[in-house]
């Protein structure tokens, strides 16, 4: 039988409310308690179970002690192994984390993991890639493209998932430093990656075959991405998996997938570069940046990228920036955004953009 | 009504192949005992077996009757998959390319013993070109896609022409599929703009599209969500004054049969699927046809031979000496007997007939449209009335019942209809593209909305029931993911795996 794990962040999404942004640490909670914030996780999670005992498709639910799974799984009448131990009513990130090692020890399918971008951060810092997840959107933020699109649909993808099998894919995990947004500064890290299993929003994909479309479209991006670049010119390559198909694509297998990389002449210049290095490298050459829209939102700059600043975009150029996206990414996020810090700069990229969707193919898309 | 389709097996398996069903010795014809030809066929050339199956005629007869019982066709059911255009084809087109001097005729017999051929194609050539408000028309095409990329093609010689490197095709995003693949298969990139909440091409992102590297749009108008783009004239002035090619995708043309000119909306080249517009059947891998018309300054590049009339010496005869031609794109002259029945039809219908087919087709399209308005679960994404096809949406009843699109379609195969087109366009979530045509009577178009209107009360009673659909069938519903997976590639595995 197929095993289950869920971890609950009882307290994820009670900031929201009272306009908090976020619940990333205990004296948050507090205030937020303080605001008259109640839970929001339990309810959207025990939704989730229900649509998966719905399903017929038969699995172990395994979980933590009370409000970390084991209530919700009572109020969906579903029977639970419980493992772990908490304090309960004052759990914590290290909770979070433990519980994902003791699943990915005990060999879990697939683990749900109900929260925000916080919460998802503690469990792919606990285990990374090493086991599927699936998240249940119940925090403040969610910029990360690991969440279902609301309860109901993580229910139904997870049954798939543990029914008839569906393929993985690697998603973005996001976060923002809550005590920056809290003065009204945006700065988004790329946490990490994910492992999810991939449903494609649009059923025509079964028809065309979906088992590994995703991958096959960023090859097909990647080697029409190639065939634009030019000797002589420094490209500045930006996060992602998209992007680091390109990099695999001409044979440089160490390119940072959270970083930014510099090539140059088809060959890896530097990895890992800040702000101004890049500005240095691309001192007097010709320079093209290539991104793709990370997470969610569809942000291009602003978003997981922070290095890419308003000096760097505004050196190399709009008309040397080449966006990058699979079709399934651009139908989960039609438009994409900046916010590059320059208001000014802003201004400039927005309107339509073509994006590189694949091989020989571009899409007209509006930034907005 | 009522329906079950047959379902003919035996040992578990389907109506077997005819090969599996011969016996040594059988005959379904006696040839004389000297064939005449035989003579002079070199010996080197003559095959010693023929690995023909030998059965008798009745055999034969049954056999493909069985399989005709096991599946859907227009002489059958109501056919309405949009954007294919399944309408009625009058039987009279058969039985007119049926006749001697249309069938029994070769490609390489001498100009003269062909002159009545070569004049219903000189003929049907005009029609068209007067249909579509075009110059000039190529007959060759096989099919809708062979069409597409012979315009593909006329717009790379065009621009070669003039010296110029364009390299980029635009496509709306509601597109056929197929487009996106000739523009590519002619050595063009593709570049897809968006649709505007209005359904229709938007201008603004079309106008941020073009350049100096425009080669041309490939536009269907009506559109696929059955839409007329009404900013038409905006759109060619946006392409033609950056020096691009406007191309018309003739898949829709049911919807505006003279009512109004491809040629007089601007575009340049116009494509015919005489498969769907001029009732001739669908192909399914068989004979079509795809003409493509072209304004005057696109003429030289039309492939060769073209048929020309000599006033001279009063004959027609097929033009070679085209020095600008692109050169041929298939062998011979098209798909002759496919011309036959749509040039029957041309002259059955005549000018006003051709018309009241497109006035009849949109109607029944906006009849359907209507009559939908209180069937809960579905919607209409965009307002207005549409041409001769409609896009529901299903999206308001998987909201409420879990039950798709898909679940839908394949339930109306149960209802002895065949199933409307699903996920297309893409742009549309739970698409459901119905396409009624002008052949269906009232009666059926109401026959068909009762059936929606069933099954979405349907999807909220008894939802597991549509889910199992279809089940009066002969094969029931796949299981796509398995399919997938592990897919069953020959008849021998299919065969293997049912006798277990």
């Amino acid at each position: 039988m197929k095993k289950l794990g869920l971890i609950v962040n009882p307290i994820a999404g009670m900031g929201g409310r009272v306009g908090l942004k976020g619940t990333n640490g205990a004296g948050i909670v507090a205030k937020a308690l303080e605001l008259g914030a109640t839970p929001v996780s339990p309810a959207k999670t025990v939704e989730v179970l229900r649509v998966l005992k719905k399903s017929g498709v038969e699995f172990e639910l395994i979980t933590y002690p009370a409000e970390m799974g084991e209530s919700e799984a009572a109020g969906a009448e579903l029977k639970a192994r419980v493992i772990g131990n908490i304090t309960s009513r004052k759990t914590t990130a290290d909770d979070t984390k433990r519980a994902a090692k003791e699943m990915l020890e005990l060999e879990a399918d697939l683990i749900l993991v109900a929260g925000g971008d916080g919460t998802m951060s503690d469990v792919i810092e606990a285990i990374g890639t090493r086991a599927p997840l699936l998240g249940i959107p119940t925090g403040v933020k969610l910029h990360s493209a690991v969440f279902a699109n609301t309860p109901e649909v993580a229910g139904q993808v997870a049954a798939r998932f543990l029914g008839e099998g569906l393929p993985l894919r690697e998603a973005e995990v996001m976060d923002i430093d809550e005590d920056a947004y809290r003065e009204n500064r945006l700065v988004a890290k790329l946490r990490g990656y994910a492992l999810v299993p991939y449903e494609p929003v649009m059923m025509q994909t079964t028809k065309e075959g979906s088992v590994g479309f995703e991958l096959a479209d960023q090859k097909a991006i990647a080697r029409w991405t190639i065939e634009l670049m030019e000797r002589g010119r420094v490209h500045i390559l930006g996060p992602g998996t998209t992007t680091r198909a390109v990099a695999e694509e001409l044979g440089i297998y160490d390119s940072t997938l959270l970083g930014v990389d510099l090539i140059y002449d088809f060959k890896l210049l530097a990895r890992d570069v800040n702000e101004r290095q890049i500005l240095e490298a691309i001192e007097g050459k010709p320079a093209s940046i290539i991104v793709s829209p990370i997470g969610r939102q569809g942000f291009i700059f602003g978003r997981g990228n922070q290095q890419l600043g308003p000096a760097v975009v505004r050196k190399v150029g709009k008309k040397n920036i080449m966006v990058l996206a699979t079709p399934h990414k651009l139908s989960l996020t039609p438009t994409l955004k900046v916010d590059t810090g320059d208001p000014e700069l802003d201004d400039e990229l927005r309107g339509y953009i073509p994006v590189i969707v694949g091989y020989l193919q571009t899409r007209i898309v509006k930034v907005i | 009504m009522t329906y079950r389709q047959a379902r003919w097996a035996r040992e578990g398996c389907l109506e077997p192949l005819v090969f599996e069903l011969s016996r040594a010795g059988r005959k379904g014809i006696s040839l004389p005992p000297k064939a005449p030809a035989r003579a002079k066929i070199p010996e080197k050339l003559i095959r010693r077996s023929l690995e023909l199956p030998e059965l008798s005629e009745p055999e034969v007869v049954r056999h493909y009757t069985r399989l005709s019982q096991m599946n859907y066709g227009v002489d059958l059911v109501f056919y309405p998959i949009g954007s294919c255009t399944m309408k009625y084809n009058p039987k009279i087109c058969d039985e007119l390319a049926n006749i001697e001097e249309a069938s029994c005729i070769h490609p390489y017999q001498a100009e003269e013993t062909v002159q009545g051929a070569l004049e219903l194609m000189h003929r049907l050539e005009r029609q068209l070109a007067e249909i579509a408000g075009v110059s000039r028309v190529c007959l060759q095409p096989s099919a809708g896609a062979h069409g597409e990329l012979l315009g593909m093609l006329l717009v790379r010689a065009y621009h070669k022409s003039k010296g110029e490197a364009r390299t980029q095709v635009i496509i709306p995003d509601s597109a056929h599929g197929t487009n996106f693949a000739s523009a590519a298969m002619a050595g063009f990139n593709v570049v897809i703009i968006p649709s505007n909440n209005r359904g229709r091409v938007d201008l603004e992102a079309l106008r941020n599209a073009v350049s100096e590297k425009t080669a041309a749009l490939m536009l269907t108008n009506p559109n696929t969500l059955g839409l007329f783009e009404d900013e038409i004239s905006e759109i060619a002035r946006t392409i033609h004054e950056v020096g691009g090619l406007l191309y018309y995708d003739g898949a829709n043309m049911n919807g505006i049969l003279g009512k109004v000119r491809p040629g007089d909306m601007g575009f340049d080249i116009v494509h015919f699927n005489l498969h769907k517009t001029f009732s001739t059947p669908h192909g399914g891998g068989g004979p079509g046809a795809g003409p493509v018309g072209v304004v005057r300054k696109l003429e030289d590049f039309l492939p060769v031979p073209v048929v020309e009339y000599d006033r001279k010496r009063k004959r027609y005869y097929l033009d070679y000496d085209r020095p600008s031609s692109i050169g041929k794109i298939r062998s011979f002259y098209g798909n002759f007997s496919v011309l036959v029945k749509a040039y029957t039809y041309i002259l059955m219908m005549g000018e006003n007939g051709l018309e009241e087919v497109a006035e009849t087709a949109v109607m029944n399209a906006n009849y359907v449209m209507r009559k939908m308005e209180d069937v809960r679960g579905f919607e209409v994404k965009f307002d207005g009335p549409c041409k001769h096809e409609v896009v529901f949406s299903a999206e308001p009843l998987k909201r409420e019942t879990g039950v798709t699109a898909r679940d839908v379609a394949k339930r109306l195969l149960d209802h002895g209809m065949h199933a409307p087109t699903y996920y297309f366009p893409p742009i549309v979530p739970e698409a459901l593209m119905v396409e009624p045509t002008e052949t269906e009577t009232k009666e059926e178009l109401d026959r068909f909305i009762a059936a929606m209107r069933e099954i979405a009360e349907e999807a909220r009673s008894n939802p597991d029931k549509l889910r199992a659909a279809p089940t009066a069938t002969a094969i029931g519903r796949l299981d796509e993911v398995k399919a997938s997976r592990e897919p069953i590639l020959s008849w021998k595995m299919y065969r293997e795996l049912a006798k277990g």
